[in-house]
């Protein structure tokens, strides 16, 4: 951690504890004063605020390219000295950007994103959903009679790795492991290169072992075996681009969505009156979701200057990143009514929380379904909660935002 | 009024399906078309709107003339 930031336009910190609490004054002020901000901080980058401003350049895939999307690059090859890595987990991290198709361009980006998107529609998502309530039931049943859990570490952060190991067909019950490593990953590895990397080992490695075991043993409902069974153009996928796509599907699905569903309790435990609409009007689930999807936007990816470019004056140099905070814009008071109220049944809420463009988040209809079914789980047995001290919150941000520590009570 | 998809900027974000399931379905990779030949009847012309205003790629076009 550098020293403190004075000016949030020109010196912005994502992982300032401050800005990971709190980013909202942030943005505000960016959005009015300099809607692209600008900092030399870990390696320098770009970040429109402005909602207009992220739907062009989302949009613009020639000049700004998926092939990093994160922001902290630390250009260094999966190889570790003294470790025994793989050749399959070395092939799969340099293959298609390494998590294809959010790390590819057209046109890589065309075919594995079409291969990709029949199992998350909302049809095919909603065959999880029986299984997703069981489990976020018995969650709440394992805590309930205590009168106190915690509802980022015992809740939010147990469903989505055990729904997305359901999917792709691998044991559930190493959840807690894939936890650790995607918050290596993705969380903590932002900062720390050496836990980053062993962290995308541990998760190539294991899913390498799957893919394998899987190979000899296909199955007809889970998603490696539909990777694995997958053609494009009547060929098979490249075998290193199923494991870069698994390694995407944990990453991705794990992370953002227990931030997501943090938030959604984080709100609720505070808004007795939302929490009461929710429970007399069940039918404004789905407009709940995408509001709270709005107000608290858990992603943040970036996006690779391809070609020197200007974007609104703004001159960029090949090489440089720009910060997607779609959550900002989001925020926006262009484009949304009183944008940092939580109104349940909003209107007009064309928000980005899953981005714009070719790389709209695949799994949005999976996300989805698991926030719905989750606040309704815990408010059918906890009607009524609250924050057992709002400053005992910790906020995991950066590119990720969510709560990580939130300890709530009720009457038990 | 009839609703019209403009598939060159769909990218399946799903909303107008859920907010007009009357007048909008998907396909197996999640991307939307009208309904039939995109008519709107009387009683959905209001959600012929809403769908427009929270589609995030601003691909639904609404046009008065009648089928």
């Amino acid at each position: 951690m550098g020293e403190a930031v004075q000016d949030w336009t020109t010196d912005y910190d994502i992982f300032d504890p401050s800005y990971k609490k709190d980013p909202f004054p942030m943005w505000d002020q960016i959005r009015e004063k300099c809607p692209v901000a600008t900092t030399d901080r870990w390696g320098g980058s770009f970040m429109p605020t402005r909602y207009e401003d992220l739907f062009n350049i989302a949009r613009d895939i020639q000049h700004f390219s998926s092939r990093n999307v994160l922001v902290t690059d630390f250009g260094e090859p999966i190889e570790v000295e003294g470790e025994t890595v793989a050749p399959e987990v070395n092939t799969a991290a340099q293959y298609n950007g390494g998590a294809p198709p959010i790390t590819s361009d057209p046109p890589v980006h065309t075919w594995a994103r079409k291969l990709l998107l029949p199992p998350f529609t909302a049809t095919a998502v909603a065959k999880w959903e029986p299984e997703t309530r069981r489990l976020c039931a018995e969650l709440v049943d394992g805590f309930l009679a205590n009168g106190r859990a915690d509802g980022a570490a015992d809740y939010a952060q147990q469903i989505p790795p055990r729904v997305i190991a359901d999917m792709l067909g691998i044991p559930n019950d190493m959840a807690g492991t894939f936890t650790e490593w995607v918050r290596g990953f993705l969380e903590l590895g932002l900062t720390d290169p050496e836990l980053r990397q062993s962290s995308a080992i541990n998760i190539f490695t294991y899913m390498n072992e799957r893919i394998q075991e899987r190979k000899a043993n296909l199955q007809e409902d889970d998603l490696l075996s539909y990777l694995l069974t997958a053609t494009v153009d009547g060929e098979p996928v490249p075998e290193p681009h199923v494991l870069g796509t698994c390694f995407l599907l944990m990453v991705a699905g794990i992370d953002t969505t227990w931030s997501s569903i943090g938030s959604a309790i984080w709100h609720l435990a505070q808004h007795p009156k939302d929490r009461a609409r929710l429970i007399a009007e069940p039918a404004l689930i789905d407009s709940a979701v995408e509001e709270l999807l709005r107000a608290y936007s858990p992603v943040t990816m970036a996006r690779y200057v391809a070609e020197d470019t200007v974007y609104n004056g703004c001159p960029m140099s090949e090489g440089d990143k720009v910060l997607m905070n779609f959550p900002a814009a989001n925020r926006d008071p262009k484009v949304f009514d009183r944008p940092d109220e939580v109104i349940l049944d909003r209107e007009k809420n064309p928000h980005i929380a899953f981005g714009v463009g070719i790389h709209r988040c695949a799994g949005s209809n999976l996300a989805r379904m698991e926030m719905k079914v989750a606040i309704e789980e815990w408010l059918k047995r906890i009607p009524d909660f609250r924050l057992e001290d709002p400053d005992a919150v910790t906020w995991a941000g950066g590119q990720v935002r969510g709560p990580r520590l939130m300890p709530l009570v009720w009457p038990s | 009024m009839k609703v019209r998809v403009d598939s060159e900027k769909c990218q399946g974000h799903n909303r107008c399906y859920a907010l007009a399931p009357g007048l909008f379905k998907v396909d197996e990779l999640g991307y939307a078309t009208p309904r039939g030949d995109g008519t709107v009847p009387p009683e959905l012309r209001e959600k012929a709107k809403i769908a427009v205003e929270n589609c995030p790629e601003r691909a639904i076009e609404i046009s008065e003339e009648d089928a």
